[in-house]
């Protein structure tokens, strides 16, 4: 697995994300800066990591995704190449039109920092493969802006070709108002695009992948990556 | 040449920044507020005297980064 973890000014998790990519693949991810115009040769895995990129300026995530290395990734993408985005990440994929949809305040306005628990809708995709459909997770989420709204045909659309990956729910798997703790559309936490190759999610996986964390439930994601990518090289 | 772009949220889109603003507008006793939705200004000074060109110029600027028009409206203005 040759990952690849772009680096914005204000973002902060960049490090938390390459330590989760390397502990399961044993590889160093690259740290590609936001200036660059090009992603490292051989490249399989974008990862564009959570923090406050540009300081939210304007809006979450705008400034970052008009930066010179989203041209390289969208044509990475557009090729079929891999890109999970994570929080902040999430919002710059949106903004950078590689998502649809958008990020807005959360609906009750406050920061939400803690464990919350995700359902994980399906297991045949490179982002899920690491669980079984329908498995409920426990992962942290740190956001103001993480409530995902889209017009309803699109959310419908999303809901009708599969492709909300990860949504919040209860302890024990089921999805109600009181689980969605940021007011998002149908309890979206995470969804892919039509392709299925750009996945966009609000919770940090990568705090949860290793015992001293006091949780690994988030190491499924990226060893389910890291066994796709195996297999398909 | 000056120049005002007014970005606002659509209707049908919520917005909690709004509906905090006028829950402090009501306790603070401001009579008469029915609703209230908050949005952005952008005061922009432009090189040149050309108005077509400038309105141009603020429109792609809206599109391209001022506004994320899956939410929002703008209203670009000369000044």
């Amino acid at each position: 697995m040759k990952s690849a973890v772009l680096v914005f000014p204000g973002i902060n998790r960049e490090r938390d994300m390459a330590r989760a990519l390397k502990l399961v693949s044993g590889q160093e991810a690259a740290m590609v800066w936001h200036a660059d115009t090009a992603l490292p040769k051989g490249t399989d895995l974008v990862v564009v990591p959570g923090g406050f990129s540009y300081g939210d300026y304007l809006r979450c995530g705008a400034i970052a995704a008009r930066a010179p290395v989203m041209d390289a990734v969208r044509k990475f993408a557009a090729d079929g190449g891999l890109v999970l985005g994570v929080c902040n990440g999430f919002q710059i994929l949106c903004e950078a039109g590689l998502l649809p949809g958008v990020l807005m305040r959360n609906a009750r306005l406050k920061f939400i920092c803690k464990d919350v628990h995700l359902r994980v809708e399906r297991s045949d995709t490179p982002f899920t493969r690491g669980y079984n459909a329908g498995q409920v997770i426990r992962v942290p989420v740190a956001h103001g802006e993480g409530n995902y709204e889209a017009d309803e045909e699109t959310v419908k659309r999303l809901e009708g070709e599969g492709r909300v990956l990860y949504r919040y729910c209860s302890a024990d798997g089921v999805v109600d108002e009181e689980s969605n703790i940021n007011g998002a559309a149908e309890s979206i936490a995470g969804i892919v695009n039509e392709r299925g190759n750009v996945l966009g999610m609000m919770p940090h996986p990568e705090n949860h992948v290793e015992e001293i964390m006091g949780c690994t439930d988030g190491r499924g994601l990226f060893a389910g990556l890291a066994a796709h990518l195996e297999k398909a090289a | 040449m000056k120049a005002r772009v007014t970005v606002t949220l659509k209707s049908g889109i919520l917005d909690p920044q709004g509906k905090a603003i006028e829950g402090a507008l009501k306790s603070l006793g401001v009579d008469g507020v029915a609703s209230v939705r908050q949005g952005k200004v952008f005061d922009i000074e432009l090189s040149g005297a050309d108005k077509a060109k400038a309105e141009a110029a603020l429109k792609d600027a809206a599109d391209k980064l001022l506004a994320n028009t899956v939410i929002e409206n703008y209203r670009v203005e000369l000044l």
